[in-house]
C-alpha cells in the first residue's frame, strides 16, 4: 500500500494538526475507518474463554461484523439496563450542556484534531442514540432533539471511538458536572461486548488472566524462571543473593504488580529492583503465581469480568493467609483497587488492618481495602529514615516525573512519588503545570490501546504528554522519565523515541534500589541495567 | 438547522401571544391557565427526574480526584478537590454550584511549529456562565416582589443594590445589563468557536433564545414601552393566592413576556437545564475519596464465575513442582 506508515511519516508531519470541524455536521459525515487508529478485531477463542457472546471471527474492516440478528435490540435492551444500573452513566446523558469546556481537553483530538474526538462529542455518539430509544423527545422530534437511528454505521462509529478513548478522566476535571466521559466509554464497551465487538489486544490478555493468573500467559514455572534470572543479574550488580518467596504461606504481605513487570524491559528492571529493596529491608512477604497480575484488562471490557479477574486478589490472600497487601507500581491496577476492588469483591475481613513492620504508621487510609501502594509503603519507610541511599549513583539521571492518568484522577497520588524520588535523586524538574497531577496528560495507550496496530493513535494520543517531556528536555536537559505504570513503562520509550529521542524510562523503585545501600553489597560500579554508574564509566575502560 | 429551529420556535411564541391575547383576547388563557400549567409542570417534572435519578443505584464510589488524596499524615492533603469526609464533599459542591470551580480551570489548548503545545488559562466561560447564573438569580430574586405583599425588606435592598448607580427613570438594574451581555456572549461563542458550532443542538439555542427573549422583553417592558405595574401585580398576587384575576390594561409586551417566562418553566424539566439539580448528584463530585478506608457497597453485586486456584493448581501442578513452587495437593 502506498500510504506511509506512521512510524515512517515525520513528526513534523504528524503534528500537523487540523482543529477545525469539517463543513457537514457530526452527524452527517461518515466515520471512515483509518489504518493505524483501530486496534484488531477479537478472535473467537479468547471470546470463549470467558464466556462472551457471539463467539465468531471477523475483521474490523468486513463490512459484515457477522451480528446476531437481533443486535440492535441486544444493544438497546442493554443501553436500558444500564442506564437503570448506573446513576453516573444517566446522569452524564442527562446533562451535558455542550459548553464545549472538555473540548479541547482530551489528548486524541489535540493529537489528532478529529472532532469525534473531542470528549463531548464521543459522549453524544451514544447519547443520540440513547435519546432516541431511552427518551420522550428524542422518541418523538428525532435529529432535531438530537436523536439518530441505531443503524450498522453508527455502531462501526460507536465501536471506532470507543476504542479512542483511553479512559483517562482529562476531561471530567474540567467538566462542570464532573461528567466523566470515560464512564461513558467503559459503559459503551460493555454494550459493545454483548455483541462480541471487541478487541484482540483486550480479549486476548482478559482470557490469558483468567486462565493463568496474569495477562502475558506466563505459566508458574516460566515465572520462576524469569525470578531466577534476575536473582543472578542482581548479584552480578550487587553482588548479594536475594530470595524469592513465592506463593509462601503465612507470610506478613502479599506483594502483587501488573505482569508488565516480568516481561517488559523496564518493568523486569523494577522487578529486580523490588527484589533487592524487599530483601534489603527484610520484609516477610510472598510473591503469588495465581495472583501473577494486578493489571486488568476486564476493566476494558465489562464491569463483570473486571470483577472476575479481580476476584483471585482477596482470595489469594486468603489462602496464602497473609494479614495485608502491597500493590506495586501500575495505574489502572490501582483504580481498580482503589475504587472497585473492596465493592466488587469484598470486604476482606480475613485481613489486617496494615501497619508497616518497620515504622509501625498504621495506614489509615487503606484500612478497609488493606491494600498499600507500594510508594506509600516506601515514601513512610523513607520518612522514618529507615533506608539509607547514595543519591549520587543516580546523578547522571536528569528526572522528570509521568503523572499516570488513574492514580492521578482515579485517586489523587501525587506526592508520595515525588516524595520518593526526591529522597533518591538529585535532579528533578517538573513538566508544566498543566501537563501534570490532576491534569496529566495520558501516554496515550491507556484501556488497553497499546497494540501495534494502532501506533498512529497512540503517537498522536501521547503527543501532549511527549511534547511537555521535550519542553523539560530542552530547559533543563532531561533524561529520564519517571513513572508507576506498567503501561507507561511498556509505551513510552516508543513515544519518546519518536517525539523526544533521549529520553529513557523507568518506574520510581527502579532508582529506589539504585541509590539504596544494601547490607553486603559490593561497590556498585553499575546500575540494575548494567550501565555503568556516574563516575565509574573511566574505570571500566582501564 | 438546530439554530434556526430554536430562532423560530421562539418567534413562533411571540406570535402565538398576539394571535391568543391581541386578536382572541384570551387572557385568562395567557394570564392565569397557561402559567398555572407551566408551574405545575415545572414543579412536578423535576420531583420526577430528580426523584427518577435518585433512585437509580450508585454502583461504584468514583469521585474525579483532582488534588492529593489523603494519606501519610505528613503528606499535606488536599481537603477540597479530594475530599475524604462528607465536609469536604460539601465545600466542594458550594464551590461547584456556587463557582463553577472546576470551570475556573479551563484552560486553551494552542499548536505552534516545533511542534510546540501549551495550554493557556481561559476564564471566559467561567467569568460568562457566572455572570449569566447569578444574575439570572438576582433578577429571579427581584421578581418575588410582585408576589409579596408587602414587599420583604431584603429584596428591597437587593434592588436598591443593583439600582445603585441611578442611573435613568426607572433606575437602570446593572443586573439587567450584565444579564443580556452574558446571554450573549454565551449565544456568539457558540456560533462564532468552530468547536463550539459543531457541537450544538437545538437544545443548546433554544434555551438560548428563549432566556434572551425573556430578558429583551423585560427590559421593554420597564424601560421603553411602559406597562401598568399595579395591574401586573393585581394579576400576580391573584396567582400566588390562587384568587386569579386579570385586570384590564395591561399591554401585550407583558403577555410575551409570561409566555416566555412559561414555556422556560414547562420546558426546564424535560431539557438540558436539569444540570441545576443533576450536578447536585453527580457521582464524581458529590462523592468522598475515602475508598480504601471505607467500602462502598454496590446494591446490585452479584456473584460471578471465576478460575479458583484449586482449579489453577490443577490445570499446573506438574510445571509448578517441577521448579520447587509448594502446592495444596501433591
Ligand atoms: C445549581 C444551579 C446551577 C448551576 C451550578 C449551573 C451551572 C452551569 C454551568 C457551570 C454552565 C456551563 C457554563 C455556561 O455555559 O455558562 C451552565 C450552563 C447553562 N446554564 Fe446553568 N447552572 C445552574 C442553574 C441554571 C438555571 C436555573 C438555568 C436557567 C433556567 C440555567 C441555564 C443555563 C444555560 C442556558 C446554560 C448554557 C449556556 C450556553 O449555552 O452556553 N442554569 N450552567
Ligand atoms: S464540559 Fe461537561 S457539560 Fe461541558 S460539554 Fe463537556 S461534558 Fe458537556
Ligand atoms: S477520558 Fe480521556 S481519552 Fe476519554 S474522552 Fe476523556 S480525555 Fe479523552
Amino acid at each position: 500500500m502506498a500510504e506511509p506508515k506512521p512510524e515512517e511519516l515525520k513528526p513534523e508531519e504528524l503534528a500537523k494538526i487540523e482543529y477545525k470541524p469539517p463543513k457537514t455536521g457530526w452527524m452527517d459525515t461518515p466515520t471512515v475507518f483509518k489504518k493505524g487508529m483501530f486496534c484488531y478485531g477479537n478472535q473467537p477463542k479468547f471470546l470463549k474463554t470467558v464466556g462472551f457472546p457471539n463467539v465468531r471471527s471477523w475483521s474490523v474492516l468486513d463490512e459484515d461484523w457477522k451480528l446476531p440478528e437481533n443486535w440492535q435490540e441486544i444493544f438497546i435492551e442493554g443501553l436500558r439496563e444500564r442506564v437503570g444500573k448506573y446513576r453516573s452513566f444517566r446522569l452524564f446523558l442527562d446533562i451535558c450542556v455542550r459548553c464545549g469546556a472538555c473540548a479541547d481537553k482530551c489528548h486524541y483530538f489535540i493529537g489528532g484534531g478529529d472532532p469525534k474526538n473531542m470528549p463531548v462529542l464521543r459522549a453524544e455518539l451514544l447519547r443520540s442514540i440513547y435519546r432516541k430509544y431511552c427518551t420522550t423527545s428524542g422518541k418523538i422530534m428525532g435529529k432535531i432533539a438530537g436523536a439518530r437511528d441505531l443503524t450498522i454505521d453508527v455502531l462501526k462509529e460507536l465501536w471506532y471511538y470507543a476504542y479512542q478513548c483511553s479512559e483517562c478522566r482529562r476531561c471530567s476535571v474540567f467538566c462542570p458536572y464532573g461528567i466523566d466521559t470515560a464512564e461513558i466509554t467503559i459503559l459503551a464497551r460493555e454494550l459493545l461486548n454483548l455483541l462480541g465487538l471487541n478487541t484482540h489486544w483486550i480479549s486476548a490478555p482478559v482470557a490469558q488472566c483468567y486462565m493463568t493468573g496474569n495477562h502475558l500467559g506466563l505459566l508458574p514455572h516460566t515465572q520462576k524462571d524469569t525470578f531466577d534470572q534476575m536473582v543472578a543479574d542482581l548479584e552480578v550488580v550487587t553482588g548479594i543473593k536475594v530470595d524469592v518467596p513465592l506463593n509462601r504461606k503465612g507470610a506478613e504481605i502479599l506483594y502483587y504488580v501488573p505482569s508488565g513487570d516480568m516481561f517488559d524491559e523496564r518493568g523486569y528492571f523494577l522487578t529486580m529492583a523490588t527484589l533487592l529493596y524487599f530483601h534489603e529491608i527484610g520484609l516477610d512477604y510472598t510473591w503469588s503465581t495465581y495472583l501473577s497480575d494486578g493489571g486488568n484488562f476486564g476493566f476494558f471490557t465489562t464491569n463483570e469480568v473486571a470483577k472476575r479477574l479481580n476476584a483471585k486478589a482477596y482470595a489469594e490472600a486468603k489462602r496464602l493467609k497473609v494479614k495485608w497487601m502491597i500493590g506495586g507500581e501500575c495505574g489502572h491496577m490501582w483504580r481498580v483497587i482503589h475504587q472497585y476492588m473492596n465493592t466488587w469483591n469484598g470486604p476482606p475481613d480475613f485481613l489486617e488492618e496494615p501497619v508497616s513492620p518497620f515504622t509501625g504508621t498504621k495506614f489509615e487510609n487503606a484500612k478497609s481495602t488493606k491494600v498499600v501502594h507500594i510508594c506509600e509503603f516506601t515514601a513512610d519507610m523513607i520518612k522514618h529514615g529507615k533506608l539509607k541511599f547514595d543519591k549520587s549513583r543516580n546523578d547522571n539521571l536528569i528526572v522528570t516525573y509521568h503523572d499516570s492518568c488513574n492514580t492521578s484522577r482515579g485517586m489523587g497520588f501525587f506526592e508520595e512519588p515525588r516524595y520518593v524520588i526526591n529522597s533518591v535523586c538529585k535532579n528533578f524538574y517538573e513538566m508544566p503545570e498543566n501537563t501534570i497531577r490532576e491534569q496529566t496528560f495520558c501516554c496515550g495507550c491507556g484501556s488497553g490501546l497499546n497494540a501495534s496496530e494502532d501506533m498512529e493513535l497512540r503517537l498522536r494520543g501521547g503527543l501532549p504528554r511527549a511534547n511537555a517531556v521535550k519542553h523539560v528536555k530542552d530547559k533543563y536537559g532531561v533524561n529520564r522519565l519517571a513513572c508507576i505504570c506498567a503501561i507507561d513503562r511498556a509505551v513510552l520509550p516508543a513515544l519518546m523515541d519518536y517525539w523526544v529521542p533521549g529520553v529513557t524510562v523507568s518506574g520510581v523503585h527502579e532508582m529506589v534500589a539504585n541509590a539504596l545501600i544494601c547490607k553486603g553489597e559490593k561497590e556498585r560500579t553499575t546500575d540494575l541495567r548494567n550501565e555503568p554508574l556516574p563516575g565509574k564509566e573511566a574505570k571500566e575502560n582501564v | 438547522m438546530g439554530l434556526l429551529f430554536s430562532f423560530f420556535a421562539v418567534t413562533a411564541l411571540i406570535v402565538i401571544v398576539f394571535i391568543g391575547v391581541q386578536a382572541a383576547h384570551l387572557h385568562y388563557l395567557f394570564g392565569v391557565i397557561i402559567p398555572y400549567a407551566a408551574f405545575l409542570t415545572f414543579i412536578i417534572g423535576i420531583i420526577y427526574r430528580v426523584v427518577k435519578w435518585g433512585r437509580i443505584p450508585v454502583p461504584f464510589r468514583i469521585p474525579t480526584t483532582a488534588g492529593q488524596e489523603k494519606s501519610l499524615p505528613w503528606i499535606k492533603h488536599n481537603k477540597i478537590d479530594n475530599p475524604f469526609t462528607s465536609l469536604g464533599v460539601i465545600v466542594r459542591m458550594a464551590l461547584e454550584v456556587l463557582l463553577f470551580r472546576s470551570l475556573f480551570r479551563n484552560t486553551k489548548t494552542e499548536l505552534r511549529d516545533g511542534p510546540k503545545l501549551s495550554y493557556g488559562s481561559t476564564k471566559w466561560l467561567w467569568l460568562g456562565g457566572l455572570a449569566f447564573h447569578w444574575t439570572f438569580l438576582i433578577i429571579l430574586i427581584r421578581h418575588f416582589r410582585l408576589f409579596l405583599e408587602p414587599v420583604p425588606i431584603p429584596i428591597e435592598i437587593l434592588e436598591a443594590l443593583d439600582g445603585f448607580f441611578q442611573v435613568g427613570a426607572p433606575v437602570l438594574y446593572i443586573t439587567d445589563l450584565i444579564f443580556l451581555g452574558a446571554v450573549t456572549f454565551l449565544f456568539l461563542r457558540r456560533v462564532i468557536i468552530p468547536q463550539i458550532r459543531y457541537i450544538s443542538l437545538a437544545a443548546d439555542y433554544f434555551p438560548l433564545f428563549l432566556i434572551g427573549a425573556i430578558g429583551g422583553s423585560g427590559v421593554l417592558m420597564r424601560y421603553f414601552l411602559k406597562t401598568d405595574v399595579v395591574g401586573i401585580k393585581q394579576l400576580t398576587m391573584g396567582l400566588i393566592t390562587f384568587s386569579p384575576v386579570v385586570p384590564q390594561g395591561i399591554g401585550i409586551i407583558f403577555y410575551i413576556h409570561l409566555l416566555l417566562v412559561s414555556a422556560l418553566f414547562a420546558y426546564f424539566p424535560m431539557s438540558k437545564l436539569m444540570h441545576m439539580a443533576g450536578v447536585f448528584l453527580s457521582p464524581t463530585r458529590n462523592l468522598a475519596n475515602n475508598n480504601r478506608a471505607v467500602r462502598h457497597v454496590n446494591p446490585w453485586n452479584y456473584p460471578v464465575k471465576v478460575h479458583t486456584y484449586e482449579e489453577y493448581e490443577d490445570d499446573f501442578r506438574d510445571k509448578m513442582k517441577a521448579v520447587g513452587i509448594p502446592v495444596e495437593k501433591e
